[in-house]
């Protein structure tokens, strides 16, 4: 058998190992196995690409690969639940620009030994730079808003989508003169440079606008990027495994963000482009009124009396580590012979299923959590909904405010439960800068302070 | 593999048959799984490790085309290995109400 149907076996065996491994992935019973098998994908894919390289040097491969692996393993081991979605931003980021160097690589060997180069391989080279290059800057830009290393506020400035599309024109030109190939080498070369450049200042100017209760939205999208950039790798070095993965990924990415822009209500274009939760006067009708503060022993005489509880989690619990306070809980309010579950909105948290990790890692079976249409119909039977905080998904301006920003956002309406105890550390509106109407409502009680002290008092009570 | 006619459509057509494949296969993931999927694609996507390492192995690659290509292969490894590690490690912590070990 020659070398190159080995590998092209070895190519499909791995495309088909990746196609089951995300199938597995449609349930948490098999999820992992799946991601064994991926891994398993990967590892042929990799093993496979070594019989094609005409000199092997070891050096360069293990210093590489060495640091690599070191700081993936790392980074796996130490990271934090909560940090999750830094990480994966940060992750975006690496992957593509990992695919903006290999096709510099390529076209840097090709330039070097004066080969010529195909049309459509220097458009791939092109593509591969300029969607590397955004995801790389726009998945840091991401990673310091998600961390709190940027101020998660939209950064908003005059002209600020006229600038962004004179890059993209900018980009767009020097793309095309370098792809149809009316210049030499050296200068291609330096258009090249110049596309580098602009991708790499487009990937910051057009993520700095974008809020930090966007971020799911922004992070789904970079991340398939990250994956169209590898497969634009693969279009420039003609290689089939490189293009079903990257797609695969890509279109991962896509269905995430489309999800998460449904479950806001919003277009892709409003969420890239509004700088939501800046603009002074969207606020909503600032609603003013009684809020009805309580005590932790208030709630606890709340809680100890309920049979059904709904607990509300959002970005607050992540922000206070209360996961596992919560955790424990619920492990108390069902021992007193409680209903509980969780009830989690899909846009709750930094990324898409933020908070069904959070958590897991407290131990809390995943049969317990549910989604917003399984919990709503019944609201009014339930005795105590816990806002843990959350804010933007159990905002009823959405329902009964034509002219909050939130308007037409599917919400989990806690409003309607018979109590609802909600956990914050200030009347403060959310992250989306819109005022909360959930807080005056008659049956509404507000329990203010850290979510984890709260939590942990709360606990103490129900402890003889 | 030669560039012409034959092989460009056939790159296309794999591209575009993967990218309904895709949309179908993750449209069945659950919201609950949604951040393990994201780790688990930040993984694949580090496939672009091929890409480094073919470029890496090319016969005359000079000094630029090495490091250019083993900064790609840190990068893309740091995805491959860090992906699925972390994917693993979020993994493990789901757990069912009727296995043991779920509940302390």
């Amino acid at each position: 058998m020659n070398a190159e149907l080995m590998r092209g076996l070895g190519y499909i065996a791995a495309s088909i190992l990746f196609v089951f491994g995300l199938k597995m992935l449609s349930s948490p019973v098999t999820a992992r196995r799946g991601n064994l098998v991926s891994a398993l994908g990967m590892l042929i894919a990799v093993g496979v690409s070594f019989t094609a390289m005409a000199q092997i040097r070891w050096v360069w491969l293990l210093a590489g690969v060495g640091v690599g692996a070191a700081v993936g393993a790392l980074a796996a081991r130490l990271v934090q639940m909560t940090a999750m979605p830094e990480m994966v931003g940060l992750f975006n980021g690496f992957g593509g620009l990992a695919s903006m160097l290999v096709g510099w690589a390529e076209f840097h060997g090709a330039w070097a030994q004066g080969t010529e180069i195909h049309l459509f391989t220097r458009t791939a080279i092109l593509l591969t730079v300029l969607i590397g290059g955004v995801t790389f800057t726009g998945s840091l830009v991401a990673y310091g808003k998600l961390s709190g290393r940027v101020r998660g506020k939209p950064i908003l400035y005059k002209g600020q989508n006229l600038v962004n599309a004179v890059l993209v024109l900018a980009a767009i030109a020097l793309g095309a003169l370098f792809s149809i190939g009316v210049v030499d080498g050296n200068l291609a070369y330096v258009l090249l440079l110049g596309v580098v450049a602009l991708s790499l200042t487009l990937g910051v100017t057009s993520t700095i606008p974008i809020g930090g209760a966007d971020m799911p939205v922004v992070i789904s999208l970079l991340n398939s990027y990250s994956g169209l950039a590898a497969c634009a790798a693969g279009f420039t070095i003609n290689n089939n495994v490189l293009i079903v993965s990257g797609a695969l990924v890509g279109a991962s990415g896509l269905v995430l963000t489309k999800i998460m822009c449904k479950a806001m209500n919003r277009s892709l274009a409003n969420v890239l482009f509004s700088g939501f939760g800046a603009a002074a006067g969207s606020r909503g009708a600032g609603y003013q009124g009684q809020a009805h503060p309580i005590s932790s022993a208030d709630a606890y005489l709340i809680l100890e009396a309920a049979n059904s509880v709904v607990i509300v989690p959002g970005y607050g619990m992540a922000a206070a580590q209360a996961q596992h306070a919560v955790g424990e809980l619920v492990e108390l309010l069902e021992k007193n012979g409680a209903d509980v579950k969780y009830c989690i909105h899909p846009v709750a948290g930094r990324m898409p299923g933020h908070m069904n990790v959070l958590l897991a890692e407290a131990n809390v079976p995943y049969e317990q959590l549910v989604e917003p249409q399984d919990v709503n119909p019944t609201m009014e039977t339930v005795d105590v909904a816990v806002v843990i905080g959350a804010n933007d998904v159990v905002n009823p301006a959405a329902k009964e405010d034509r002219n909050s920003p939130l308007w037409g956002m599917p919400i989990i309406e806690v409003d309607r439960a018979r109590t609802c105890i909600v956990l914050k550390r200030s009347l403060n509106p959310g992250f989306a800068g819109v005022d909360n109407p959930l807080f005056f409502k008659s049956n509404t009680r507000m329990l203010f302070g850290d979510a984890k002290a709260t939590i942990t008092s709360l606990v103490a009570e129900f402890k003889p | 593999m030669e560039l012409n006619a034959t092989t460009l459509s056939l790159l296309f057509f794999v591209f575009v048959l993967a990218m309904f494949l895709g949309v179908e296969l993750i449209r069945k993931v659950p919201s609950q799984l949604h951040t393990p999927l994201m780790s688990g694609s930040n993984a694949i996507s580090g496939i672009t490790i091929v890409g480094a390492l073919l470029a890496m192995g090319h016969d005359q690659s000079g000094i630029a085309v090495l490091v250019l290509s083993a900064l790609a292969v840190a990068f893309a490894t740091i995805n491959v290995v860090g992906g699925y590690l972390v994917t693993d490690r979020m993994l493990g912590m789901f757990k069912s109400k009727d296995k043991d070990g779920g509940k302390p």
